[in-house]
């Protein structure tokens, strides 16, 4: 009896393994949720944008100016994404831009033009982050704590630079990047940049040795060890990067502003945790991407031009912020555990 | 006749957790003023199943009857408050507070319902361990500042300072010296003569003759054997029902002629203080050396060691005669080892990541050009590798969490077969992999083997590492007791060598 009946079913499932769709639609759909939930923030944000204020939210330069507000955060925060998935946190990315900002915006340093501004900023907060690194990796130090350091010393070097100055930017190269004649096709200079990082960010998390490193550093730091890889340097390499992007946000800040300023960068260690967690980063390592971290600073940046152009207080703005990450967390620890 | 119930009476208590079946119908009854023994290997079950009593973990199914009366366990303190208390293995003291402040945390003695009365607990800690035998130990000393046997004392008198009939001691012994364990004894005779119900775990069984009444084995989450006597059942009975031998495995056929190259793995006077001394051993290609013995013996910590994950004192590594810088896991990988740890999930696996990525892990440099990946490259060497060892679902796109232990275990040996390297080290090869798959598992294993790969075995089922190895290595204590070809050991013969002058007997 069950001879006849047993040929087809092997037969059939010889063909059809039943796990292979299923598992790689799985993977597919849970990849898009998030994206997607994120992207519907952004969308619902926007329409409530455009029906407070139609004229004023959805203004072409309103929007440039969006974009050009989430450019500074938004580089910061592709370093910090890559420091949480390693397991880390780089508490110090606010005054590391202070200081890159303040170095490079002396006299002296002005002196050097448009290549001594960018040159000087971009190696303060690679030094910076050198320094964060080996505390972290060689030193054995818990990265709050290190970070957390390099944070109060960071700042106080930079009051200590600027004696509470606002240090006015006078190279005209640099300044005529934030200027309107520099945009191309309606994009400003900043914001390229943004997309740039962002790019490169996405390609080096998911396409290169460096990013597989890094979440298996984040993911389990035993079995990574076990599995050959270098836990120490790749966690130097980790600061460095978040440092290097600090570099880069301090210059365009500098851009931005026309000056370099102490208190420059401050809270940006929250803001741009905060995307990356909302983006859906694990903050205990191993699992986050770009581009939820990017979606993550555009919501943030949206909702402060929105209450901004509705004349509401900072106050509620941060209430706001405070709800959306606990919305957000809510919502993915949810999704993650029904898989 | 109506005898008196027993103090406790758990029947098929089955507890889950995702992707383990940790309980699965288990039954222990414990009668007042007993020293009940629970045997089992590690991962049997035993920890869930205390967890279970102590109220820490809700079981799925099962019932749980105290003097009589079905209860339910909800929480610690539920649990507390009947009189059951557990001293766990890693003692859940407060390091920063004092002696008395943990004996009575949770239950200070109270002036007017929150004035703690710092004085009434010294004074009735003080008591509590001069009971104990220790009147030494100071109550206001911090519990961070005492010796593990202290701390040990102090968890107990933390357990006496409530209204107690059931005490759980998991491994008491373990961190203690022979006099110590000495005293030990002596408490538990005076609970029992008290009345009150001892749950004794240990893995040393001269200890449970010595004060056992009865034994419950525990193997893969059923109790094999329930209330036995613990004085007059034979230990080769005893061992015999905790590793199980219920289903005979098949192993595959040795090579006839032993390989007879150059050792591609040699170890030369290897210690670690307190965990092993002096080890030689080599393995050559194509050759599977086993280490047998007991948990405690120094195996795993051996491995590590050869692995360069944990800094020997003294001694060297040499692979093809070249000697590896020692603590170094990268100079050992480079070198051509690969391990595959004992525990799979902590050590091994990326748990979120794909199988994929988890084989190519370790040679990602292959398929990479300046740091760049090659997925296309890597995914068809992934599949080739987990082909291979007929890893199931043959898609190695799928999460790895989602693989059973042993295609778990495949994906962890595929990673070394993709980095192509000469010496592999097993380090409890099928823990929590089904009965069915060892088979399997066993014949990859030989076949790799018979690939010019070099293997060191290590396991705690004497049976596998007798079936797999061609040449056995028996450990006592973190030394080699007995060296000889496996064919010519027989199971009962390892066993008198592991266990004949363990301590305490």
């Amino acid at each position: 009896m069950t001879q006849p009946v047993s040929p087809p079913l092997d037969s059939s499932t010889d063909k059809v393994p039943p796990a292979r769709p299923p598992a790689w639609r799985g993977l597919l759909i849970r990849a898009d949720v998030r994206t997607l939930s994120l992207l519907g923030v952004l969308a619902v944000l926007i329409v409530i944008g455009g029906i407070t204020k139609p004229d004023e939210f959805l203004d072409t330069r309103n929007l440039q100016l969006v974009l050009t507000q989430a450019s500074v955060i938004g580089v910061v925060t592709v370093g910090m994404t890559f420091v949480i998935v390693s397991g880390g946190i780089d508490l110090s990315v606010g005054a590391i831009v202070a200081l890159a900002s303040v170095w490079a915006t002396t006299v002296a340093t002005q002196e050097y033009g448009f290549a001594g501004i960018l040159f000087t900023a971009v190696v303060v907060g690679v030094g910076c982050g050198l320094v964060n690194g080996v505390l972290i990796a060689y030193g054995a130090m818990v990265p709050f704590i290190a970070t957390l350091a390099m944070l109060a010393s960071a700042r106080g070097l930079s009051l200590q630079i600027t004696d509470g100055r606002t240090q006015i930017v006078t190279v005209p190269s640099v300044l005529d990047l934030g200027e309107r004649d520099a945009y191309v096709l309606g994009i400003p200079p900043l914001v390229m940049v943004f997309a740039v990082v962002t790019v490169i960010g996405w390609l080096v998390l998911n396409r290169t040795t460096f990013g597989r490193r890094t979440v298996a550093v984040g993911g389990n730091p035993e079995a990574a060890r076990l599995a050959g890889i270098d836990v120490r340097r790749q966690r130097l390499y980790l600061y460095l990067l978040s440092g290097l992007c600090c570099g880069i946000a301090a210059f365009l800040l500098i851009v931005l502003a026309g000056s370099g300023q102490n208190t420059n960068g401050n809270l940006y260690e929250l803001d741009a945790i905060a995307a990356a967690i909302i983006g859906g980063t694990l903050l205990t390592g191993g699992r986050g991407t770009i581009t939820g971290s990017v979606l993550g600073v555009l919501i943030f940046t949206t909702i402060t031009n929105i209450f901004a152009l509705n004349n509401l207080q900072s106050d509620v703005q941060q209430i706001a912020k405070g709800a959306i990450i606990v919305a957000a967390v809510l919502v993915q620890r949810r999704t993650a555990s029904t898989t | 006749m109506a005898p008196e119930p027993p103090l406790l009476s758990m029947s098929g208590i089955t507890k889950s957790f995702p992707g383990v079946r940790a309980l699965d119908g288990v039954d222990l009854d414990v009668q007042a003023g007993e020293v009940h023994c629970l045997l089992g290997q590690n991962g049997a079950g035993k920890s869930t199943l205390i967890k279970v009593l102590a109220g820490a973990h809700q079981p799925d199914t099962g019932t749980i009857r105290w003097r009589g009366e079905e209860v339910t366990l909800r929480s610690p303190i539920a649990a507390m408050r009947l009189g059951i208390a557990t001293i766990y293995q890693e003692l859940d003291l407060v390091e920063h507070l004092s002696v008395a402040e943990n004996v009575y945390l949770g239950h200070e003695p109270t002036a007017a319902g929150f004035v703690v009365r710092g004085r009434t607990a010294k004074a009735s800690t003080a008591a509590l361990l001069k009971r104990l035998g220790h009147a030494e130990i100071d109550p206001a000393r911090l519990v961070g500042e005492l010796s593990a046997a202290q701390q040990q004392i102090v968890s107990m008198a933390r357990a006496l300072s409530h209204d107690v009939r059931l005490i759980v001691m998991d491994e008491p012994s373990a961190a203690l010296d022979p006099d110590e364990v000495d005293n030990l004894f002596r408490i538990v005779g005076d609970l029992t003569a008290a009345g009150v119900a001892v749950v004794y775990i240990s893995h040393r069984l001269e200890e449970i003759r010595r004060i056992g009444d009865r034994v419950t084995v525990l193997k893969d989450g059923q109790a094999v054997a329930g209330g036995l006597p613990a004085k007059s059942t034979p230990t080769r009975e005893v061992v015999a029902l905790m590793t199980g031998r219920n289903v005979e495995y098949v192993f595959p056929d040795r090579p006839v002629s032993p390989p007879s190259a150059q050792p591609v793995l040699k170890v030369q006077g290897l210690s670690r203080q307190g965990e092993f001394e002096s080890l030689d051993l080599d393995v050559r290609p194509g050759e599977i050396v086993g280490l047998a013995g007991l948990v405690g013996s120094g195996r795993s910590e051996i491995l590590e060691t050869v692995y360069g994950a944990r800094k020997p004192t003294t001694g060297q590594v040499l692979v093809d005669g070249r000697a590896l810088k020692p603590g170094s896991v990268r100079a050992a990988v480079r070198a051509g080892l690969g391990l595959a740890p004992e525990e799979r999930k902590a050590q091994a696996l990326l748990m979120l990541e794909s199988v994929t990525r988890n084989v190519s892990v370790s040679s990602m440099s292959r398929f990479s050009r300046g740091g760049w990946i090659d997925r296309g490259a890597e995914l068809g060497a992934a599949r080739a590798a987990t082909r291979e060892l007929s890893l199931r679902p043959d898609n190695p796109s799928v999460p790895v969490r989602t693989l059973s232990g042993g295609n778990q275990q495949k994906a962890v040996l595929a990673r070394w077969l993709l980095r192509g390297c000469k010496v592999l080290l097993l380090d409890e090869p099928t823990r929590g992999v089904d009965v069915g798959a060892r088979a399997e598992l066993y014949a990859v294993i030989r076949r790799l083997a018979d690939e010019g790969l070099a293997v060191l075995l290590v396991s705690s089922e004497v049976p596998e590492v007798l079936g797999l190895a061609d040449r056995v290595l028996v450990l006592r204590e973190g030394r080699v007791v007995h060296t000889a070809p496996a064919r010519e050991l027989d199971e009962h013969r390892v066993l008198d060598l592991v266990m004949e002058g363990s301590p305490a007997s």
